[in-house]
C-alpha cells in the first residue's frame, strides 16, 4: 500500500492481519484510494463489518469510527447507526459468507428499504477464517473441508439478487480489476441509497491450494481469464460463458 | 440523574392505558428516540404506538425484518448516539440473545421489553407466563451480568422502562423489562408525573471508552461521529477497543469488570417492597403479576390474623440475595408462587436454610388469589 493512504490508518496498527497472497490487501488499498480521491474525510466516515476475514479490512486498520459486529448482521448494525445519524457516511465491508449466507436476510431487506449505505462484499468463494468450508458463493465442483468431492449446489450471483431487491447501483469487479473497482467504489459512495459493489478476491490458502492453484499467482490468473465484461459477455454463446464470470456495473444508479 | 420537565406531548395527568401502551410512553418519556421491532404476540401494541408517537417527537422508528435486525439495529443506534429499545416476546427474545451478549461486552447501553407468553417453542401465544427469567439471565454465551425487572402494574410498566433506560446508561448494561401478557394487556389509571429523572450517559472525550482504572468501573461513552474515531467489536478487547483475541489478562480483566459493575452495585439496583415482614412466620415471595395475586392474598390471611407477610421482588436479576437470605433467618417457611416450573425459587434456595415451598403453575393462567390463599393456609 502507498505511503500516502498511511494517514487513514489507524498508527497503533502496523501490519495487516491477511495470509500471504490474500486480495483482501488488494481491496483494502482499493477502498482508501476512492476514499483519497473523493476526499472523503475519515470523520465523518463509518465502517461497519461483520466476522470473518473481509470484516478484518477496515477493523481495526482504518483510522475512523468502526463497528465490528456479530456474524451476518452488519448490515443491521449499519442500519440503525445510519437511520438515527444519516449525517454518517455509512460503508459496510464484509465477506460472502457473512453477508450472503448468514446475513442474507439484512442484505435484500436493507436493498429493498434503499437505506443509504454503501456495502462492498468480499467474494472469495469460501469460508476462509474457520477453515475452507464451502459458501453459497462456491462454485460448483469446488473441492472444500465440507466438499471433498466437490460443491454440488450453484452458487448465488449476488449482484442479481440484490439488483432483484431494488438496489440503485450494482457493480461486480475482480481485485485484478483495480482501475474499474476503484471507479465503482467512488461510485458507490457518491450514489445515494444503497449501494452494493461484489469484489471477487482470492483465497490461496482456503480455496487455492484445494482447487490446484499453487500459488496466489495462480488464483489471480484464474480471476483473471474467468472475469468478462458485460460486452464480451455479448459476443458468447451459453457454452462459451460456461466458468465465466461477468463483471461491471449492473445499475448505476439512474447516472 | 438529572430532573427536567417531561419531554413528550403527553400532558400529565392521569390516563386509562394498556401496559403495553405504557411502556411506550415510558420510553418516550425517557428520551428513547430509536425503536427497532419486529412484529409478536402479545407484545405488538407497543411497537404500533411507538410507530405512532414517534412522529410527535422526531424519534426514529423501523420494522425489521426479524428480531435478529432489531437488536442489531438498535445496537448501531445507541452507538450513534441514541437510547433506543425493542420490544417482543419469548420467541423473539430466544432470536435477540447473540446480541444481548455482544451489548453486554461492548457495554451497549440499551432497552428490551419482554413480553413474557406462555412457552416452550411457539407455545401459547396469547396466553401468560413468566418462563423467560433464566434466558434473561443465562440466555447468550459467556459469563455477564445483565439487569431485569419485573412490574405488576400498568403504572410501573411506565415507571420501570423510564428506570430501565436510566440504569442501562448508568451502568452501559441491557436491561430487560420482564413483563407478562396479563400486565401487558391489562388497562388500568396510571399518572404521568410533569417531571422525569433522567439518566443521560458520562461522556469524556479522549478517556478509553472499554476499560477503567476500578475493577467494576463503567468508562465513558462516546457516539460515532464525535471524531472519537471509536473502534467498537465484540472480540474481547483493551481499553480502546483494540481487538486482543488470545491475551489471557485482557480477557479475564474484561469478563471480571463487566460482572463486577453491576454485582459490586447491586444493592443500589435491587429494589424489593416488604409487606407485613415483621412478625411473618410464612413469607410469600413473589414478583410480577403474581405479587398482585399474592399482596391480595395476604392482605386477607392478615385480617384472619394469621401471620404471614410478602416480599415483593421488583428487580429479579441482579438478585436480592441480601433480603432473601435475612427473611430466611426469620420465616419459618417462604413460599414462592410462578407462572413457571420454580426459576426464582431454585434461586433463592441458594441464600436459605429454611423450607422454601413451590407452587408452579404452568398452564397459561394467572396464578388467582385464592389458590395462593388456599395454599399458604395449608402451611399455617
Amino acid at each position: 500500500m502507498g505511503r500516502d493512504l498511511e494517514k487513514y490508518l489507524r498508527p497503533e496498527v502496523k501490519s495487516t492481519p491477511f495470509c500471504p497472497g490474500c486480495g483482501h490487501g488488494i481491496l483494502m488499498n482499493l477502498i482508501l484510494r476512492a476514499i483519497d480521491a473523493l476526499e472523503l474525510h475519515m470523520d465523518e466516515m463509518l465502517f461497519v463489518s461483520g466476522i470473518g476475514c473481509a470484516a478484518w479490512i477496515p477493523s481495526p486498520n482504518f483510522n475512523a469510527d468502526t463497528l465490528h459486529t456479530l456474524h451476518g448482521r452488519a448490515v443491521a448494525f449499519a442500519t440503525g447507526a445510519k437511520m438515527f445519524n444519516p449525517k454518517l457516511k455509512t460503508m459496510v465491508i464484509s465477506g460472502d459468507g457473512d453477508l450472503a449466507s448468514i446475513g442474507g436476510n439484512h442484505l435484500i431487506h436493507a436493498a429493498r428499504r434503499n437505506i443509504d449505505l454503501t456495502v462492498i462484499c468480499a467474494n472469495n468463494m469460501i469460508y476462509g477464517m474457520t477453515g475452507g468450508q464451502v459458501a453459497s458463493t462456491s462454485p460448483v465442483g469446488a473441492i472444500t473441508s465440507t466438499t471433498t468431492e466437490g460443491n454440488i449446489y450453484r452458487p448465488f450471483d449476488l449482484c442479481k439478487l440484490v439488483l432483484g431487491a431494488g438496489a440503485p447501483y450494482v457493480a461486480r469487479y475482480s481485485v485484478t480489476q483495480p482501475v474499474s473497482l476503484i471507479e465503482a467504489i467512488k461510485k458507490s459512495l457518491t450514489t445515494e441509497g444503497f449501494t452494493f459493489v461484489e469484489v471477487l478476491s482470492t483465497c490461496p490458502t482456503q480455496f487455492g491450494r484445494r482447487n490446484r492453484y499453487d500459488s496466489p499467482a495462480d488464483m489471480l490468473t484464474m480471476l483473471k481469464e474467468s472475469c468478462i465484461s458485460k460486452q464480451e459477455a455479448e459476443q458468447l454463446t451459453p457454452e462459451e460463458l460456461q466458468g465465466k464470470v461477468i463483471t461491471g456495473e449492473f445499475s448505476d444508479g439512474g447516472a | 440523574m438529572t430532573r427536567r420537565k417531561i419531554d413528550s406531548t403527553l400532558s400529565p395527568g392521569f390516563y386509562y392505558f394498556s401496559g403495553n401502551e405504557a411502556v411506550a410512553e415510558g420510553a418516550i418519556a425517557a428520551g428513547c428516540r430509536y425503536y427497532a421491532g419486529y412484529p409478536i404476540t402479545p407484545s405488538s401494541e407497543t411497537m404500533e404506538r411507538i410507530s405512532i408517537r414517534f412522529k410527535d417527537v422526531d424519534g426514529v422508528f423501523i420494522q425489521m425484518e426479524d428480531e435478529i435486525a432489531s437488536i442489531c439495529s438498535v445496537i448501531g443506534a445507541v452507538w450513534a448516539g441514541a437510547k433506543a429499545m425493542t420490544v417482543t416476546s419469548g420467541p423473539g427474545f430466544s432470536l435477540m440473545q447473540e446480541g444481548i451478549g455482544y451489548a453486554a461486552l461492548t457495554e451497549t447501553p440499551l432497552v428490551i421489553v419482554d413480553i413474557q407468553r406462555a412457552g416452550p417453542g411457539t407455545g401459547q401465544a396469547t396466553r401468560v407466563a413468566s418462563g423467560d427469567l433464566m434466558q434473561a439471565k443465562w440466555g447468550s454465551h459467556g459469563d455477564y451480568q445483565t439487569i431485569a425487572l419485573s412490574p405488576w402494574s400498568v403504572q410501573e410498566m411506565y415507571d420501570q422502562t423510564i428506570d430501565a433506560f436510566n440504569l442501562a446508561e448508568k451502568y452501559r448494561v441491557p436491561v430487560f423489562l420482564m413483563g407478562e401478557e396479563a400486565i401487558g394487556h391489562l388497562r388500568e389509571r396510571m399518572e404521568v408525573k410533569p417531571t422525569v429523572d433522567i439518566f443521560d450517559r458520562a461522556k469524556k472525550p479522549g478517556a478509553p471508552p472499554f476499560g477503567t482504572n476500578q475493577d467494576d468501573g463503567i468508562p465513558p461513552m462516546p457516539a460515532f461521529g464525535e471524531g472519537e474515531r471509536l473502534l467498537v467489536t465484540g472480540s474481547t478487547h483493551n481499553e480502546f477497543g483494540i481487538r486482543k483475541t488470545d491475551d489471557p489478562e485482557v480477557h479475564a480483566n474484561l469478563v471480571t469488570r463487566i460482572n463486577n459493575k453491576i454485582l459490586k452495585h447491586r444493592e443500589s439496583i435491587i429494589k424489593t417492597e416488604p409487606y407485613y415482614l415483621d412478625d411473618a412466620e410464612i413469607i410469600v415471595v413473589a414478583y410480577g403479576f403474581t405479587a398482585r395475586s399474592s399482596l391480595f392474598a395476604v392482605d386477607r390471611l392478615r385480617k384472619e390474623g394469621k401471620k404471614v407477610g410478602l416480599l415483593r421482588l421488583k428487580t429479579i436479576w441482579p438478585f436480592a440475595d441480601g433480603i432473601i437470605h435475612q427473611i430466611g433467618r426469620v420465616a419459618k417457611k417462604l413460599f414462592v408462587p410462578e407462572m413457571n416450573r420454580g426459576q426464582v425459587r431454585g434461586e433463592i434456595m441458594k441464600y436459605v436454610a429454611c423450607e422454601v415451598i413451590p407452587y408452579n403453575q404452568t398452564n397459561g393462567d394467572i396464578i388467582h388469589p385464592h389458590e395462593i390463599m388456599k395454599q399458604v393456609r395449608s402451611l399455617l
